[in-house]
C-alpha cells in the first residue's frame, strides 16, 4: 500500500520542486516504486526539472477528466529505474483539481507504487490543499529566513486543521523540517537564521539540511534531479535525508563553514 | 431527491446555506464629547499609532455616557468616523433622538458588552428591596492545549481560562474569557478577559507578542517596554491601565 508524500512549504521559490525531484529520485534509487506528480496546475516545472517536458503527452488534468487512462499519462524515467513522473498541465489552472478526482487517482497509484511525491505548489489555497490533503507524510521546506519560517507555520497549522487526517481524527500527518538554501558563512556572520532558531519557532523534527549549491541550478538547467550529481553537497545532502526519512541515523553535513585546505583548492572540488 | 422527515423539514445537508452561533471581539468607541472641535483629529491621532491594527476595524459606538440634551448629526458623525478607516456596525446607549438615527443610518443597536462600570453597592430592584446575590459561577475546567498554536489559527477558551503547554506562534491569535497561561513563547496575539473581565490576566514564558489585551484594553509589540521582551511575564489590569512585571 504506498505512502503518499507532500513536499510543501507555504512560501514559493523555497525548493519544493528541486526537493521533489531529488527525494523521489532518491527513493527509487534504494529500490522503492516511486511517482513524483506535479499539482502546481498551469505553472508547472516538475517535468522540466526531471528532464521529461519534451515527453509529455497526457497529464494529470486529462486523467481526472477522464480524457486519459494513468499509464498513458505516467512518464517512465530514463535514468533510473523504479522512477515516474505524472506531469500536469500548463494550459489549465488548479479549478480543474477535483477532490474526487485527485482521490481516485491516488487510490490507483497507492496499489502499484510504494511512494508517491506530491510536488505541492505555494500558497494555501486550492492546488495546495489538494496536494496535502491526502498526505501521510509532510515535509516542509523552509529557507533559513523569517517570511518562509512564517509561512511554513502557517503550512503547518493548515495541515493540522484541513488535512483528511485531522478532519476524520486519524493519525495525525508526520512532520518534517527540510531547511534548503542553507549557507553556514552567512549564518556565521549572523545574516542568516541558525538551524537552532528555525527549529524552535517550527518544533518539527529536522529531516535534512540542503546546502546552497550552484549545482542546483545547473541541474535544473539540464533537466537532471541535483541529486544524480554525486560531487555536489546539495546533492549528497539530499541522499542523506532520504536516509533519514528510510529510518537511518546519519549525521547532519555541510551544516558549519567547511575551512578549504590548500589540496581541495588545487582540486578545485564543485560546491 | 431531498429527502424529508416526518417534521416536514427539508434535510438539513441540503439547504443552501448553514445558520451557526458566532462569537466575535470588537473594540468600542465611547463616544464622550461628538461635537468638540478635538474629537476627530485626537481619533486620527490614535489610528496613527498602530495603523494595521485599526484599518478597517469594526466598532461598536458607545453613546452611554452622553448627555439627555446632546444633539448632533449621527449620519455625518458615522461618516467621519469612517474616515479615519474605522467601521462603525453597531451602537449602544444613548438619548432616544441620538438611537433612532443610528437606526436610520443603518447601524445596529447591541446588546451592553461586558466590560461595565464597577457596581460596588449591593443592586436593589424596583420596590428598593436588595436583590438576592446572583449564583455562584460554576468551575469550568481550563482549556488546555499541548501543541504549539500555528499562525493563522485562533483559540477561544469560552467561558474559562485558557492553558498553553507549547509556543505560540506568529499570527496566532489566543483568546479567553478569563486567563491565558503560555508556558513557552508568546508571539502572537493574546487577548484575555474579552467578556470584559478586568481581573483577568495574561502570563507567558517569554513575552513575544504581537498584541497584548485585558478586557479590551490593549497595547502593541511596539509599545511594549524593551526590558520585557523575551522575557518571563505577567500582564494585567491595574487602576485602568496595563500592567506588565516580571515574574
Amino acid at each position: 500500500m504506498g505512502k503518499i508524500i507532500v513536499m510543501t512549504s507555504g512560501k514559493g521559490g523555497v525548493g519544493k520542486t528541486t526537493s521533489s525531484a531529488a527525494f523521489a529520485t532518491g527513493l527509487a534509487l534504494r529500490g522503492f516504486k516511486t511517482v513524483v506528480i506535479d499539482f502546481d496546475v498551469g505553472l508547472r516545472n516538475l517535468d522540466l526539472v526531471m528532464g521529461c517536458e519534451r515527453r509529455v503527452v497526457f497529464d494529470f488534468i486529462n486523467v481526472i477528466n477522464g480524457e486519459a487512462k494513468l499509464n498513458q499519462a505516467l512518464i517512465k524515467d530514463k535514468r533510473v529505474d523504479n522512477l515516474y513522473i505524472l506531469p500536469t498541465s500548463q494550459t489549465r489552472d488548479k479549478d480543474a483539481l477535483t477532490k474526487e478526482g485527485v482521490e481516485r487517482i491516488l487510490n490507483e497509484l497507492c496499489k502499484e507504487f510504494d511512494y508517491i511525491v506530491c510536488d505541492s505548489p505555494a500558497g494555501i489555497e486550492r492546488g495546495a490543499l489538494m496536494s496535502l490533503y491526502f498526505a501521510d507524510h509532510a515535509i516542509i521546506v523552509t529557507n533559513p529566513e523569517v517570511s518562509s519560517v512564517r509561512d511554513s507555520d502557517r503550512i503547518l497549522g493548515v495541515l493540522n486543521s484541513k488535512s483528511r487526517r485531522a478532519e476524520q481524527g486519524m493519525e495525525p500527518v508526520t512532520q518534517q523540517l527540510l531547511l534548503t538554501r542553507y549557507d553556514p558563512e552567512r549564518v556565521e556572520k549572523g545574516e542568516m537564521l541558525k538551524v537552532d532558531d528555525v527549529l524552535e519557532i517550527l518544533a518539527i523534527p529536522l529531516l535534512g539540511v540542503i546546502p546552497e549549491s550552484q549545482a542546483v541550478l545547473r541541474a535544473s538547467n539540464i533537466g537532471m534531479p541535483v541529486i544524480l550529481d554525486e560531487n555536489s553537497n546539495a546533492g549528497q545532502a539530499y541522499l542523506d535525508a532520504v536516509g533519514r526519512f528510510l529510518g537511518e541515523d546519519v549525521e547532519h553535513r555541510f551544516t558549519t563553514v567547511q575551512k578549504k585546505g590548500l589540496f581541495s583548492r588545487l582540486l578545485r572540488r564543485s560546491a | 431527491m431531498v429527502a424529508v422527515s416526518s417534521a416536514g423539514q427539508v434535510n438539513e445537508r441540503d439547504a443552501p446555506f448553514q445558520l451557526r452561533g458566532n462569537s466575535f471581539t470588537m473594540m468600542v468607541l465611547k463616544v464622550l464629547d461628538p461635537v468638540s472641535a478635538n474629537f476627530f483629529p485626537a481619533l486620527a491621532g490614535k489610528v496613527r499609532q498602530a495603523p494595521n491594527f485599526f484599518r478597517h476595524a469594526p466598532i461598536v459606538l458607545d453613546f452611554d455616557e452622553l448627555s439627555a440634551d446632546v444633539t448632533f448629526d449621527v449620519a455625518a458623525f458615522v461618516a467621519r468616523v469612517r474616515e479615519q478607516y474605522l467601521l462603525p456596525i453597531g451602537f449602544h446607549g444613548g438619548p432616544a433622538t441620538v438611537q433612532e438615527q443610528s437606526l436610520a443610518c443603518g447601524l445596529v443597536p447591541m446588546p451592553t458588552g461586558r466590560a461595565a462600570k464597577l457596581e460596588l453597592a449591593r443592586p436593589v430592584d424596583s420596590s428598593g428591596q436588595p436583590v438576592a446575590p446572583p449564583p455562584e459561577p460554576v468551575f469550568r475546567p481550563a482549556l488546555v492545549i499541548s501543541e504549539p498554536v500555528r499562525s493563522g489559527t485562533q483559540i477561544y477558551a469560552q467561558g474559562t481560562d485558557l492553558i498553553i503547554t507549547a509556543p505560540v506562534s506568529h499570527g496566532a491569535e489566543v483568546l479567553a474569557d478569563g486567563n491565558i497561561h503560555v508556558y513557552g513563547a508568546l508571539r502572537g496575539r493574546a487577548l484575555a478577559g474579552i467578556s470584559g473581565d478586568n481581573g483577568a490576566r495574561i502570563f507567558c514564558q517569554s513575552l513575544e507578542a504581537e498584541v497584548v489585551s485585558i478586557a479590551g484594553l490593549y497595547r502593541v509589540s511596539e509599545d511594549l517596554d524593551p526590558s520585557l521582551l523575551k522575557k518571563a511575564v505577567q500582564i494585567r489590569l491595574d487602576d485602568g491601565f496595563l500592567r506588565i512585571a516580571l515574574l
